[in-house]
């Protein structure tokens, strides 16, 4: 029987935050790259929260801007509210969030989708990777050829980026309602787990969850806290004017469950699909429904809820914080009983949704698989949650796939360069049996990997990758001139003793001078800053705020940053150590049986990564320094 | 890239009178410049390499510092090492207190306790060990590192490592809590937080402060000749310990079989550190109490560097005895007839020419009198310094680390307080914190791994 057949560079399954990121990254580096989505009209859908960041999500998200990718553009075009969180505490944990508008959110990405060149968006059920084996060592390899859709019809493809998000084997529950449906009642994808099962492939159970929408008509506002955005507003990206969006903000809303909600939940935890044993997939802790919340914390008497608008042309609001997957007329009652929501009219009911995904130790660092050569992964499918968490994923996924088609060598970020470097190498490398947020806590160097300094770090490698022009990268690079030289000059130029000073220092609390000091540091001491300074510093440059900010934090952190540097030091040495992922451990006499049995199943890809692995002494790495000293880092 | 200095004891602490402290690293010779003066005062002369000077070694490189001891030291500058870096030896006086003492200056200078085999692995990484020889490296570290971790966790008493888990326990929330509040800002506040966390802060200093001067005594850590006290019940074992230890540390009854847990000491003769081990004592028992405490004894004398075998010389032998004897058979031991202030129903030139006594020392004392321990104590230091006795390096080493490991934690615990005071914001509290919950884990062998992410999850209701 005749089928369609059409050749490709690249094809990505999946149109959602992961999805789109891959697919723009290969076809604006020229492959041709064909996207697969159940639906074109849910491209970048937004199924739960309506923004984008938050802490350390924001962080993510700003890397992947600095890099090249879409998110931070798209969202900085379609926000209807922002805010820096954690401004009272240190730099490295700022972040931003913005609300979106969702509707517009999808409808702008899309575009830019449909406006890239070499890029084919395809609407079909992918429900195959096709393959051909390869000869290995150690049991099956395959190398990809293409992916086969529920029609038949077979793209050829060099590389495939699988990023299927919730949507594997979905199912929605809540009661004793459940549907064999993606979000929001969109089509499941029920072939494609098959398919990878049949080629070796370790498939996990996840659970996640949504809350209710409801009727902004329903709500009496009066009864809640207002949440407006903040007065300045910078914008995600880099490259966007922040001029441009200093725009009017909608609000959002503040109020509380009570004791009366919880007996509620409590009075039907027996109707709830997660405690009679009917949900199997294991859910998030980090974001718990909110009969989770009620069963593991029973002293609190009351839990905050966000409503949230879910765009300029709905009425539909979000109830974050109350994510639930009981019966229908349980829903009712429980949002019924909380402040401002007496008469709430639900537009679409909270549900919890379970899909399939890999366990993602099968995954090398560059996010392709490690037994097929040429399959990438990212997002959800990879056990992670969020937006900004599959959208990182779907990038790095989708540039080295690219890589991989152009010849190229491909790019890891590691754990001193990036958050993203974070989430992807915990994903590949430390157990994980929940859906992984991004947590600053996550993040050993975070100091040095600020949302505020993601273009300084990674504006290079976006522009070596291809997918930040000239013209950006320029802009970084005198950024980068300009810090220098200002912190330069702050900590050559003396302050004398003189009555202004004195004067000064007495006004802002700060002890007064003994004898000359520089500028430095006065930035430095905890009272000051660099702004406050201005009246004392008559030769002060006239300097954007981007560059005042770096300025501040470089001097007045100095001493905790160098500490960090001098620890990424160490950390770099073990990771340049590069081990080959075809080696037998058990060779090795002297490591231990334990160390050895999870480096085979590991197969690390440096000494570096090899001692992040649970299970894996520090006798265990000096063991292979020297056997890889004595026989070559790279020829094992 | 900088590579760190190290240093530890390089011979055992076994038979001869000379203990070597080797330096190794770019601060070898640094170290040496601020602890070692010539015995005209001068500093060392570190112009040529492969010289041995003469001189004293002093607490810290003030003016009224205090001599430790006499010493040699020997320069060798690397390549030309064994380690193939800048290396010290200083050779000074073999007691297990002055070797300590030394290292622990050498420590205070800026170098660090050398991991199990390090010295050996950088010999390997500079290729100053043939490549033939990269199994035998290999084999060295992984045996060092199983010793050191079973005196690790030997070392610590039940209650020293309780109390260090406890102490990181309170530390983890504190993480966590700053945490939590950081990753969910609109949900958890830190409002207030300051003063808590300073309270709270200085009882976990006060202790850790603590931890650090019992380790001073030797208490935390047992160290120095595994000691083990057998007998029958009743045979004075308690009392003897009690003579040693020159206090009432164990319940002396007439009641035999009083004694139904092990109990462990320090005790010092001069230069000779012993770590003494009471037991219950040793007969056929029907109770289930005094039968795992005799359980107890006889797993605690396996593991000894020498047996006092206490005997009542007042009653005769039986078949306890040879139980005994059965027990000891193949290890160092001395036999204590207790009790020479009753009539002697044992006699001990019987005792020496009876085969099953294997030739130990018998000596005759006692308890009540404490008469006899001068002779006790001399035929110990003669054993340990013939080389009779061998007691374990590694255990000082490992003693050393934790003691190093509780003081950085002090230092980041410190550090936190300091940015208390200086207002910094909270997420930096949590780094110097997360600091100090690491070296307290190393002490127990415990990583951190993702405890801050479970923590949080399971103390703090988190989002939306």
């Amino acid at each position: 029987m005749a089928v369609l057949e059409e050749y490709y560079d690249i094809v990505v399954v999946g149109a959602g935050h992961a999805g789109c990121e891959a697919a723009l990254a290969c076809a604006r580096l020229g492959l041709e790259t064909i996207m697969f989505t159940v639906s074109v009209d849910s491209i970048a859908l937004m199924p739960c929260n309506p923004n984008i960041g938050g802490s350390s999500k924001g962080h993510l998200v700003r890397e992947l801007d600095a890099l090249g990718g879409e998110m931070g553009k798209n969202i900085d075009k379609t926000f209807i509210q922002s805010r820096m969180l954690n401004e009272s505490k240190g730099p490295a944990v700022h972040s931003l969030r913005a609300q979106a508008d969702k509707q517009d959110y999808s409808r702008q990405m899309r575009k830019t989708l449909e406006n890239t060149d070499h890029l084919t968006i395809r609407q079909a059920e992918v429900s195959e990777i096709v393959t051909e084996e390869i000869s290995s060592d150690g049991g099956k390899k395959y190398r990809i050829s293409g992916v086969k859709t529920v029609s038949g019809a077979v793209y050829h493809a060099k590389a495939v980026v699988l990023a299927t998000g919730t949507y594997l084997k979905a199912r929605c529950i809540f009661g004793d309602v459940s549907n064999y449906t993606g979000p929001n009642g969109l089509q499941a994808a029920n072939h494609l787990t098959d398919s990878l099962k049949a080629h070796g492939i370790e498939m996990y159970r996840f659970k996640t969850g949504t809350p209710a929408r409801v009727d902004r008509r329903s709500l009496d506002f009066s009864k809640m806290e207002e949440q407006p955005g903040d007065e300045y507003i910078q914008p995600f990206s880099f490259s966007t004017d922040p001029d441009s969006v200093q725009k009017k903000q909608v609000s959002c809303w503040l109020t509380y469950t009570n004791e009366r909600t919880h007996e509620i939940i409590r009075q039907n935890l027996d109707r709830s699909p997660l405690f009679s044993g009917e949900i199997e997939g294991t859910g998030p802790r980090y974001c718990p429904s909110i009969e989770d919340k009620v069963v593991k914390f029973p002293d609190k008497e009351r839990h905050q809820i966000f409503v949230e608008p879910e765009g300029l042309y709905t009425n539909e609001m979000y109830l974050s914080g109350m994510s639930s997957s009981l019966p229908e007329d349980v829903q009712h009652a429980m949002y019924k009983t909380v402040p401002g929501l007496e008469h709430v009219k639900i537009v679409r009911n909270a549900y919890a949704i379970e899909y399939d995904c890999i366990n993602s130790l099968q995954l090398a660092p560059t996010l392709e698989f490690k037994t097929i050569e040429g399959l990438f992964s990212g997002g959800q499918f990879n056990g992670s949650s969020g937006y900004e968490e599959a959208a990182v994923q779907g990038f790095m996924a989708g540039v080295n796939a690219a890589m991989k088609v152009l010849g190229r060598e491909p790019y890891v970020l590691d754990r001193s360069q990036a958050y993203i470097g974070v989430l992807i190498d915990d994903l590949v490398t430390k157990e994980n049996h929940e859906p992984y947020r991004m947590m600053t806590s996550r993040a050993e160097y975070r100091l040095l990997l600020r949302q505020d300094n993601a273009d300084l770090r990674l504006r290079a490698v976006g522009h070596e990758i291809g997918l930040v022009s000239d013209e950006e990268y320029e802009k970084t690079c005198e950024k980068k001139r300009k810090i220098e030289e200002e912190i330069r000059r702050l900590e050559r130029t003396n302050i004398g003793v003189n009555p202004q000073v004195q004067e000064f220092l007495m006004q802002h609390k700060s002890t007064p001078l003994k004898s000359g000091i520089t500028l430095a540091e006065l930035v430095r001491r905890p009272e000051l800053d660099y702004v406050m300074l201005t009246e004392l510093d008559e030769e002060r440059p006239n300097l954007a705020r981007d560059i005042i900010e770096q300025v501040n934090i470089n001097i007045k952190y100095e001493g905790y940053i160098r500490r960090q540097e001098q620890q990424v030091e160490q950390f770099k040495k073990l990771e340049k150590k590069r081990l080959s992922v075809n080696f037998d451990y058990c060779r090795i006499k002297g490591l231990r049986l334990e160390a050895a049995q999870k480096l085979n199943l590991y197969k690390p890809v440096s000494i570096g990564q090899a001692s992040r692995i649970s299970g894996v002494s520090p006798a265990d790495i000096s063991v292979l320094l020297v056997y890889f000293e004595k026989y070559g880092g790279n020829n094992v | 890239m900088k590579t760190e200095t190290i240093a530890a004891i390089a011979t055992g602490l076994t038979d001869s009178g000379i203990g070597i402290v080797r330096i190794s690293g770019p601060d070898a010779f640094a170290v040496i410049r601020k602890i070692f003066r010539k015995k005209n005062g001068a500093a060392a002369d570190l112009s040529r390499s492969h010289t041995v000077q003469y001189g004293y070694l002093y607490e810290d490189d003030k003016e009224d510092s205090e001599k430790l001891d006499e010493v040699l030291v020997v320069i060798m500058k690397g390549p030309h090492s064994y380690t193939g870096e800048d290396t010290a030896e200083i050779d000074c006086h073999g007691g297990v207190l002055m070797m300590r003492k030394i290292l622990e200056a050498v420590l205070r200078h800026g170098a660090r306790a050398a991991e199990p085999g390090e010295f050996t692995k950088r010999a390997f990484l500079n290729g100053r060990i043939d490549l033939s020889q990269a199994e035998a490296v290999i084999d060295v570290i992984s045996a060092k590192n199983d010793l050191a971790l079973k005196n690790s966790m030997r070392q610590l008493s039940g209650s020293e490592s309780a109390k260090i888990r406890g102490l990181r326990e309170k530390i983890l929330y504190e993480i966590a809590y700053i945490e939590s509040a950081l990753d969910d800002p609109e949900h958890i506040s830190l409002d207030g937080y300051r003063e808590k966390l300073k309270t709270g802060l200085k009882e976990i200093i006060a202790q850790v402060k603590k931890l650090i001067d019992s380790a001073d005594y030797g208490r935390m850590v047992s160290e120095g000749i595994r000691t083990v006290i057998v007998g029958k019940p009743n045979a004075g074992k308690s009392s003897l310990m009690n003579v040693l230890l020159g206090e009432d540390r164990a319940i002396v009854t007439e009641i035999a079989g009083t004694t139904r847990d092990t109990l462990e000491e320090q005790v010092r003769f001069g230069d000779i550190s012993l770590q003494i081990t009471d037991t219950a004592g040793i007969r056929d028992t029907e109770d289930v109490i005094e039968k795992i405490g005799v359980d107890r004894a006889r797993n605690a004398a396996s593991g000894a560097d020498l047996i006092i075998y206490v005997i009542d010389s007042s009653v005769p032998l039986d078949e306890n005895d040879s139980e005994i004897l059965d027990m000891i058979s193949g290890q160092k031991a001395i036999i204590l007839l207790n009790k020479s202030d009753l009539p002697a129903v044992v006699d001990p030139d019987r005792i020496r020419a009876d085969a099953r006594f294997a030739g130990h020392p018998v000596i005759t004392v006692s308890a009540r009198d404490e008469s006899g321990f001068d002779e006790l104590k001399d035929t110990i230091r003669e054993m340990f310094y013939r080389g009779a006795i061998h007691a374990n390096d590694e255990v000082l080493i490992t003693n050393l680390r934790h003691k190093e490991a509780l003081v950085s934690a002090h230092q980041s615990l410190m550090m936190v307080m300091e940015s208390i005071e200086n207002g910094l914001p909270e997420d930096f509290f949590s780094i110097d914190l997360t600091d100090a919950y690491a070296q307290l884990g190393s002490i127990i062998g415990e990583a951190v791994e993702d405890d801050v992410v479970n923590e949080i999850f399971s103390r703090f209701c988190m989002g939306k």
